[in-house]
């Protein structure tokens, strides 16, 4: 491999590495507090994506605007969905709440296929935001740049919250323990809407972006990145969010390096993150960042 | 055995034999569409059957039937498939010459699907069984998908995404609902037996189960295999019936529609199972009305494609929501059941104290 290319590599495996690290922050929040694998999270990444497809192409807005409507309607959607479809479960065994996450995801897939239809469309790239840069002999395009931008000015943004907010207090108190912080004087149900707000305002961002990067849109888009995304969160630690980022890039940066060093095992791609998964699982289960939790009776 | 359970014994003989007189006459005289959708029932049957026992009677969230029900079809479909077709099939580069000549007999074929595919489920269950709830849940859909992923680059072995078409159609009721009816046979036995009572120790309580004595990783696992080998076994009726498959079949929505069928049945009970496979089968059939288009008051509605799968989801979450048993939660509509509605009650466990 020739270091142009190398570096051409390196350049996606940060952006895909952003990509992965932004969405696997609302998965690691979400578990984190009600310790449930949101599958709906997944596709939240599509609504938000079709929302700004739709903005920018029908409704010719310009692309902030489209892309800040798609933002807080996804945000929306994701507060809705803990509102109706876990809320009323959340005394019910895990694997309940589990299916109805399933059953919430599986309807906005098909909804999709029929409001919008299975076959995929281009996602119009906004010039003022996608221009080629050269470099030398590598050309990349400025998402390149931006991607992991915008993911780190979120990432403080989140950590902050998290950390000094009253609201980010809260969240860690409620993911601690339920009952306590309830008695302590939080609204649980206040504080579980607003974990899902965030994460979900940040799948709409990952969602965007992923169009902006991999530029296509169609209904099952979100499936397989919300997996791998779910796959980084728990390679690092689930519950930390700088264990989901860590994951994120862990996880980007393998995958692209894969493909780039043994191109014949690219048909392999999306079976990597599995076996990582399985591998994270079976011998350290808390993550990279993650505290192993033994079970008490 | 005491007339109790002869009384039962026979009356699971009537049912048998009746059921087998039912699927003589629905052969003969329903058109083979009709035939065709009951034959899906049947598989449906299985695979919900298989699903049940390890997610309602084990307690174990499983999302990997599709991949195992894909090893079955595959196997199945490859033993079976003449050596002409294959010739043709398998264009884009030959196939292994050890399996190019192979030419079995359907019935060893659908056997062997079901043995690799359980042979799998207790390879994944070594390792994956060791975790719980969601974690096994992910664990097992990404290797499901795993299988997928293997399937469709073993290009010499499985033709890859062009799948293989010209397998051997099987019509006949017999095959696909006495494949069911074993099933649900042995399902039923294994369920009353010792293991079976472990099994349920496991779901209700792990942690208990485990103070009084029940091997819970042993039995977790043989859960797992023997609900992996039906699914093989449906994988390989599967193939059979629509004759051509190819690996995006074997997503994990259709664990997903597998789950649907359980959970409407009723976690925790086969005959729910049973019962909501047919109205699944069934109801699919019938909703394709939704996806034609239609003239309702003079007024012209295009077919929307994908509708019967929006419907089916809205359905999951509505029984979830509102009516989490299922249609028959855990109760079973077994003979005790019924001779106790009629009053028959078992002379043995009235003499224990135990009938209820």
């Amino acid at each position: 491999m020739s270091l142009d290319v190398f570096l051409q590599n390196v350049a996606n495996s940060i952006t895909l590495g952003s990509l992965y690290a932004l969405i696997a922050i609302g998965y690691t929040m979400v578990y984190g507090i009600i310790r449930l694998i949101n599958f709906a999270h997944a596709d939240l990444l599509m609504v938000a994506a079709y929302i700004a497809f739709y903005g920018i192409l029908v409704f010719t807005l310009p692309w902030y605007v489209s892309f800040a409507i798609a933002i807080v309607l996804t945000t929306l959607l994701g507060v809705s969905i803990e509102r109706v479809a876990y809320r009323p479960l959340r005394s019910a065994p895990r694997i309940s709440v589990l299916i109805s996450a399933i059953g919430v995801s599986f309807l906005l897939e098909n909804l999709g296929i029929v409001a919008l239809g299975a076959r995929p469309k281009p996602f119009p790239r906004p010039d003022d935001l996608v221009w080629n840069i050269q470099i030398g002999n590598i050309s990349f395009l400025s998402l390149t740049i931006i991607i992991p931008v915008v993911t780190i000015i979120l990432l403080v943004m989140v950590t902050y919250m998290v950390k000094k907010t009253k609201m980010g207090i809260a969240m860690r108190a409620v993911s601690r323990d339920f009952e306590t912080s309830s008695l302590m004087a939080v609204d649980v149900n206040k504080v579980i809407g607003a974990t899902f707000a965030v994460g979900s305002a940040l799948a709409a961002v990952g969602g965007i972006m992923w169009s902006m990067q991999y530029p296509q849109v169609d209904p099952l888009m979100g499936m397989f990145p919300g997996l791998k995304c779910f796959i980084a969160a728990v390679m690092g630690g689930i519950g930390s969010i700088p264990g989901a980022m860590i994951g994120g890039f862990v996880l980007g940066i393998c995958e692209v390096m894969l493909v780039g060093f043994m191109p014949e095992l690219s048909g392999y791609r999306d079976a990597f993150a599995f076996v990582v998964l399985i591998l994270i699982l079976l011998f350290r289960p808390g993550g990279i960042l993650g505290e192993n939790v033994v079970e008490k009776v | 055995m005491d007339r109790h359970a002869k009384l039962k014994f026979i009356l699971t003989l009537v049912v048998v034999l009746l059921t087998f007189g039912a699927l003589y006459i629905f052969q003969n005289t329903m058109n083979s569409f009709y035939v065709r959708v009951l034959n899906l029932a049947a598989i449906y049957a299985i695979l919900a059957l298989s699903l049940n026992l390890i997610l309602g009677f084990t307690g174990m969230f499983s999302l990997g039937h599709a991949g195992f029900m894909c090893i079955g079809s595959y196997v199945a479909a490859i033993l079976t498939m003449s050596p002409a077709s294959k010739e043709i099939i398998y264009f884009m580069e030959p196939i292994h010459p050890l399996l190019a000549n192979v030419e079995w007999p359907i019935l060893p074929a659908i056997l062997l699907g079901g043995l690799v595919a359980a042979f799998f489920g207790f390879l994944i269950g070594f390792p994956a069984l060791r975790l719980r709830d969601d974690y096994l849940a992910i664990a097992t859909l990404g290797f499901a998908e795993i299988i997928r992923i293997i399937v469709t680059n073993l290009i010499p072995i499985t033709n890859g995404a062009l799948g293989l078409k010209n397998i051997p159609s099987v019509d006949s009721m017999f095959v696909y609902w006495g494949f069911a009816i074993i099933t649900i046979i042995v399902l039923m036995r294994i369920i009353n037996s010792s293991w079976g009572h472990a099994f349920k120790a496991i779901r209700d309580n792990e942690i208990a189960a485990q103070a009084m004595g029940v091997n819970i990783f042993k039995h977790k696992l043989m859960s797992f295999t023997i609900g992996a080998f039906f699914a093989g076994i449906a994988g390989a009726l599967m193939a059979f019936l629509i004759t051509s498959i190819d690996p995006t079949m074997y997503r994990f929505t259709f664990t997903f529609q597998i789950l649907l069928i359980v959970v409407l049945g009723g976690m925790g009970s086969l005959t729910g199972s049973v019962i909501a496979s047919i109205i699944f089968a069934i109801a699919m059939e019938w909703l394709r009305f939704v996806e034609q288009p239609m003239n309702l008051f003079g007024l012209a509605i295009p077919g929307i494609p994908g509708m019967r799968m929006v419907i089916f989801s809205i359905t999951l979450l509505l029984v979830i929501l509102f009516y989490r048993q299922g249609l028959l939660g855990t109760r079973e509509i077994n003979w005790e059941w019924i001779l106790n509605r009629l009053g028959i009650k078992n002379s043995l466990k009235v003499k224990r104290g135990e009938a209820n």
